[in-house]
């Protein structure tokens, strides 16, 4: 079992959602990523997904877009982002998640990057620009080296496809939540509940719901009809203002004690 | 003859092209490769595509013997593949018909387009109007504001166009802007992409809208000099003017075919659009594909006089031909391609795109080392009234220098 199935085995043991909280690594400069991870590991986070910046974040909305171009204005890329984890590997123990489009990883070689984010305790790995179709250019390699690769569904996949992507994976399924990129909603289309408890039928592993999700009662009714969220923006925005205590109650607020 | 039957069912051309797109297109391009495959066999799409080129567009394009250039170069004899002929001034116009009759049938009445220099937007929302479609055009900033007079044409046309202020504000980040509003808008709307790039049905799509002004060369040329030409002149910004010129030769392997890339300002400077000659394989928009990339795999901006050129990445089919070696790709300076410009103008008459202008540089060179007997074509892609006024002020700037 890796950490990440440990880690959801662990939150349904415990009647837990899981908190998926996003940041883009090198925003702020590279020196607080560590800082960061251990803040959001100490508010509760059940993994957290770490961003690499790119040129051309297609599946990005302004606020991650405006995150990469200040990440790159600190010269911050894949190579260094890998040096830091590995350097400050053991602080944290929550899994985490690579958030990155395929061209850096090719740019890096492929079969390097899945053996050096191993050696830095990376456990998985989401590639927003590589559908199922195109994945063998580097599913194989991160198997072999243990890391696991996250897939996605989205409002517009249709059942069978996704019955077909859950089963490729070990993790979790990402579900878009939203027809569009990542960025705050003020309010989800109708119908989304129903999408995710078809997503959690038609899955043989967790189901996470993110895309969109901007404040705590977002975060609980999405988590309600899955296993969990991940909020990519909102936090991202908060660490940006230093609200510390904005995130606190945002990351524990799928805790049982909030969650009445 | 060679057999050449890519994009494979996947759409790949060896190790390039693909679908690299996030999982929300999946749908819409397998959709649209299922709806324009049907097209194709459809005796009726084609005979209205087919109808609108010739009656709208006005093909046949002439293909000119030019015959004062033929005598200045002192080589071969110089063709010249007349796009510039074409409505709205180049060849972006014969995929824009084909894409938008095709979203007609698939019931999308909207259309999104990404521009760089002005000419597929002013072509895309010339089709919208003529099939009474809503347009809307993402342009970067950079370029809305080089190139002013193309926008008040998509306006006056009825399309709405955006200005993209995101990433370097230029034809990447329209692309991106395009890609993110389609990712949200494919329910009703089709992204009529205008270079054979993008994900998979596109790069294939595009070249076979765009094969007409190879298919037509290629007959015209056999009833006038009773032969295939020696060798075949594209520039190539996304590669789709040169693949629908090359696409028809491919198998004649005595053909030579050569890709011109903008070297702007040489390709040792970092300021070139050169992505065959100095890029790297890498996936952007879609596809994997040349790019012009650091070494982190950040894209990089592009450079040429030409905003038709000024694209960091370049088609899949065109990285997997470098890569066979069935194509031949050089690049051409803005300086060379600006005296291409006036040369063409005063020894023929014809005032080319500064995008076309690279092409008859390079060609020029070509035919000097080729025999009287033998032939040459140059694919003229578009005209240059849209260029005088930069070229005006080059000219001028260089004489108070
Ligand atoms: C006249 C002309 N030629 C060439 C190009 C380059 O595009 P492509 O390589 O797709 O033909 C453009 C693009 O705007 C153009 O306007």
């Amino acid at each position: 079992m890796n950490r990440i199935q440990e880690t959801f085995k662990q939150l349904k043991e415990n009647g837990q959602k899981a908190f998926v909280p996003y940041i883009m690594a090198g925003d702020g400069g590279l020196g607080c990523l560590a800082d960061r991870l251990l803040t959001l590991e100490k508010f509760g986070a059940s993994l957290i997904e770490v961003g690499i910046p790119f040129s051309d974040p297609v599946a990005d909305g302004p606020v991650i877009q405006q995150a990469g171009i200040r990440a790159l204005a600190n010269s911050v890329s894949l190579r260094d982002v890998i040096v830091e984890l590995k350097r400050t590997k053991g602080n944290i123990s929550v899994p985490i998640l690579f958030m990155t489009y395929l061209n850096p990883i090719l740019s890096y070689g492929v079969e390097r990057f899945a053996e050096d984010i191993r050696e830095a305790g990376i456990d998985g790995c989401i590639i927003p620009d590589l559908p199922v179709e195109e994945e063998d250019i580097i599913a194989p390699l991160l198997e072999k080296a243990n890391v696991e690769l996250i897939r996605l569904v989205t409002l517009a996949t249709p059942p069978e496809r996704i019955e077909m992507i859950s089963q490729k994976g070990n993790g979790f399924l990402y579900t878009v939540t939203v027809k569009g990129i990542t960025g705050t909603r003020k309010e989800y289309q109708s119908g989304i509940g129903e999408f995710l408890e078809e997503v959690k039928r038609l899955s043989a592993i967790p189901v996470l719901a993110g895309f969109g999700v901007s404040n705590e009662e977002q975060a609980r009714e999405l988590a309600s009809f899955c296993d969990g969220v991940v909020v990519g923006s909102r936090i991202v925005e908060l660490f940006i203002k230093n609200d510390l205590q904005g995130i606190e109650k945002l990351v524990s607020s799928l805790h049982k004690e909030t969650m009445i | 003859m060679i057999d050449y039957a890519l994009p494979n069912e996947r759409g790949h051309f060896g190790m390039f092209g693909g679908r690299y797109v996030p999982e929300t297109l999946m749908q819409p391009v397998l959709e649209l490769e299922i709806e324009y495959e049907k097209a194709k066999k459809d005796p009726e799409f084609q005979a209205e595509v087919k109808r609108l080129l010739e009656e709208y567009v006005g093909r046949d394009t002439p293909l000119f013997f030019a015959e004062n250039l033929t005598k200045h170069s002192g080589g071969a004899k110089i063709y010249l593949k007349r796009e510039d002929l074409n409505h709205t001034g180049a060849h972006k116009i014969n995929n824009a018909i084909g894409q938008a009759l095709l979203a007609v049938r698939m019931g999308k009445r909207k259309i999104v387009a990404e521009t760089g220099a002005g000419q597929h937007g002013v072509a895309t929302a010339t089709v919208c109007a003529l099939l009474k479609l809503d347009c809307i055009v993402f342009m970067g900033e950079e370029d809305v504001k080089r190139q002013a007079l193309n926008v008040f044409r998509m306006e006056l046309l009825g399309a709405k166009v955006v200005s993209v202020k995101s990433g370097s504000a230029t034809l990447k980040d329209a692309v991106n802007e395009a890609l993110r509003y389609w990712v949200a808008n494919a329910d009703d709307t089709h992204y009529l992409l205008g270079s054979v790039m993008g994900p998979h049905p596109f790069p294939m799509m595009v070249r076979d809208f765009q094969s007409v002004i190879g298919n037509e060369t290629r007959e015209q040329i056999l009833e006038r000099e009773g032969k295939l030409p020696e060798a075949v002149v594209a520039c190539i910004g996304g590669g789709s003017n040169s693949m629908g010129m090359f696409y028809p030769f491919i198998g004649d392997t005595d053909v030579k075919l050569y890709g011109v890339e903008a070297a702007g300002r040489g390709i040792d400077t970092p300021y070139h659009a050169a992505s065959l000659t100095k890029g790297r394989p890498g996936v952007v928009h879609g596809s994997l594909m040349y790019l012009l990339q650091n070494e982190d795999g950040q894209i990089q901006e592009a450079h040429s006089v030409s905003a038709g050129l000024d694209y960091p990445g370049v088609g899949p089919e065109h990285s997997y031909l470098k890569d066979a070696g069935r194509v031949i790709y050089d690049s051409i300076t803005d300086e060379q391609a600006l005296s291409a410009f006036q040369l063409l103008a005063q020894l023929e008459g014809i005032i080319p795109a500064l995008e076309s202008a690279h092409a008859v540089a390079f060609a020029l060179e070509q035919a000097a080392k080729m025999k009287e007997t033998e032939t040459l074509i140059i694919c003229l892609s578009g005209r240059g009234d849209k260029d005088v006024d930069t070229v005006r002020s080059i000219i001028k700037r260089g004489e108070s220098q």
